[in-house]
């Protein structure tokens, strides 16, 4: 109890020098290559780069921090930080619960990968899939079983050790994984999913919303977001017009 | 860390491994063992406090105290500690929000709660958002502990009270007869006597304290487990060090610091059984007098 009046004591007191408002980003860290924690423990990738121009643009001070996919959503709208930028598809569920930016990320093809030759639409495949994301959903929805994981590294390792048929994630976090493993290849068709992937925010944040598509936009405009987007996710990866 | 580390792709062998094992991941890793261990050593003391309180509370003569006490016990450990983690902590915190509100925004009138959102104005924020991570991580470290001392607290009431009520009648009707008060003879005769009945209960309320630590991540404090997971799980060449799932290793290398550290954890509890046995009216106490050499007691 000492401690912890002791840490907000001094919390208070290191705080009220800086008047700067910082816009405190939350991701999850564990989804290259939207984004992932590097080799240094810093919070990394396609994400990381968008959004700390975004913030260079908007004249925001921000600051990075991971937080475990399950509880992302809550911990949003207790306020323990103000944005979302982990990769996550705008869906109309969703946007029930959160607002979100226009996307900075078109939407994109999920895709099916195994280790064998099979058909993941099939009633008998049991696919994985990670836990509260628009694939799950789907998979849910096919008739195929589905099997939850917390965490998408976690989803790969059950299709690798036999536990699960296939794995159903963005085609983006799969290519490298296929590409770099002999066994898995893609399997089935490659499936369209959500409305691009947006900045999630507090429905009461509109002035940080604002401000966010404001930036968005201007990286659209002179080609930053696509030139980012081709240098992360490859030469064929779809761009916005 | 070493100066051929600057390519990594270029290494192989123990210098790749060298360089790996001293990557900044790797770094964070280990000094997470410090954080579960500080966790642990403020902790354990804490909860030790509770539970003495909650014991006192639960048999003092006063009756509000001692429903006080009772329902302490019974809610806490009736719920389940995922539970406890994911609601208690995170009400602990709004209310502490909530009270800095009402204090330094007087002005204020947004509503604080809309739907599922809980705004209090920037000024309350506990710690403010402009604060450095480091304070973030300080304050649900603090959160952590607080939330461990209440659950472990619970169960530590429950033993020290049934430990209380095992001290020999006899050694408190010899107090009464020396003329002690009742407080007197609870300080002075129950409640160094207990410990010796207590120490069977709370030693496994330790073991399982030290296992409780993965709780952790739930609260934003990355801990020994997240580490491993993380780090161990395969890496693609977008990473410096690519390589295959390696969590076995590193869940292993868990195992290992589990069983040292339980092992260590063993001999020091045993050593400390023997210590409060001495001069106790209890079997292991009357061993240890005839052991002793013959001579006036100690």
């Amino acid at each position: 109890m000492k401690t912890l009046l002791l840490a907000a004591a001094a919390a208070t007191l290191a705080t009220s020098a800086m008047a700067q408002d910082v816009v405190r980003m939350g991701t999850e860290g564990a989804y290259p290559p939207y984004n992932f924690i590097n080799d240094d423990g810093e919070i990394d990738g396609f994400e990381r780069e968008v959004g700390d121009e975004l913030c260079t643009r908007a004249e925001l001070t921000c600051e990075w921090v991971s937080n475990d996919w399950d509880s992302i959503i809550p911990n949003l709208t207790s306020g323990n930080y103000d944005t979302i930028i982990a990769g996550m598809s705008i869906t109309a569920e969703r946007d029930e619960v959160i607002d979100f930016t226009d996307p900075y990320f078109p939407p994109a093809a999920s895709a099916y990968a195994s280790t064998m030759d099979m058909d993941p639409m099939s009633a008998d495949a049991v696919v994985a899939a990670q836990t509260n994301t628009i694939q799950a959903a789907h998979v849910a929805e096919s008739g195929a079983t589905l099997l939850e994981f917390a965490t998408p590294d976690e989803a790969v390792a059950a299709v690798r050790n036999g536990e699960a048929d296939a794995i159903f994630a963005d085609k983006d976090f799969l290519v490298p994984i296929v590409d770099e493993d002999s066994d898995m290849s893609f399997v089935g068709e490659d499936v369209a999913l959500g409305d691009g992937i947006g900045i999630g925010l507090r429905e009461s944040d509109d002035e940080l919303e604002a401000t966010f598509n404001e930036a968005i936009a201007s990286m659209k405009e002179d080609g930053t977001l696509n030139t980012m987007i081709t240098e992360w996710f490859g030469e064929d990866a779809i761009t916005f017009e | 860390m070493f100066e051929y580390c600057s390519d990594p792709s270029a290494l192989d062998g123990a210098r790749w491994l060298s360089c790996y094992l001293t990557n900044g991941v790797h770094l964070r890793f280990y000094s997470s063992f410090g954080t579960v261990l500080l966790l642990l050593a403020i902790t354990a003391p804490l909860a030790l406090a509770f539970g003495f309180l909650g014991a006192a509370a639960s048999r003092s003569s006063v009756a509000p105290l001692r429903w006080a006490g009772k329902t302490y016990t019974a809610m806490v450990r009736g719920v389940p500690d995922i539970v406890f983690f994911l609601f208690f902590v995170i009400a602990l915190d709004q209310a502490f929000e909530w009270m800095r509100h009402q204090a330094l925004c007087p002005g204020w009138d947004a509503p604080i709660r809309q739907g599922a959102e809980f705004n209090v104005c920037p000024e309350a924020k506990l710690p403010r958002s402009s604060a450095p991570q480091a304070w973030h991580e300080a304050y649900n470290f603090s959160l952590a502990i607080v939330t461990f001392a209440i659950v472990f607290g619970a169960f530590a009431a429950n033993v020290l009270y049934g430990a209380m009520r095992a001290v020999p009648r006899a050694q408190m009707e010899t107090a009464a007869a020396y003329g002690m008060t009742e407080r007197q003879a609870f300080r002075r005769i129950l409640v160094p006597q207990m410990w010796v009945y207590a120490l069977p209960g709370l030693s496994n309320l330790w073991m399982i304290l030290i296992k409780a630590t993965p709780l952790l991540f739930l609260l934003g404090v990355e801990d020994i487990v997240y580490w491993a997971r993380e780090i161990g799980g395969s890496k693609t060449s977008a990473f410096s060090y690519p390589h295959p799932d390696w969590r076995i290793w590193y869940f292993s290398g868990l195992l290992v610091f589990y069983l040292i550290f339980t092992k260590i954890s063993e001999i020091v509890l045993a050593q400390l059984t023997a210590r409060l046995s001495a001069g106790q009216a209890t079997a292991e106490g009357e061993r240890l007098r005839r052991a002793a050499p013959a001579g006036p007691a100690a």
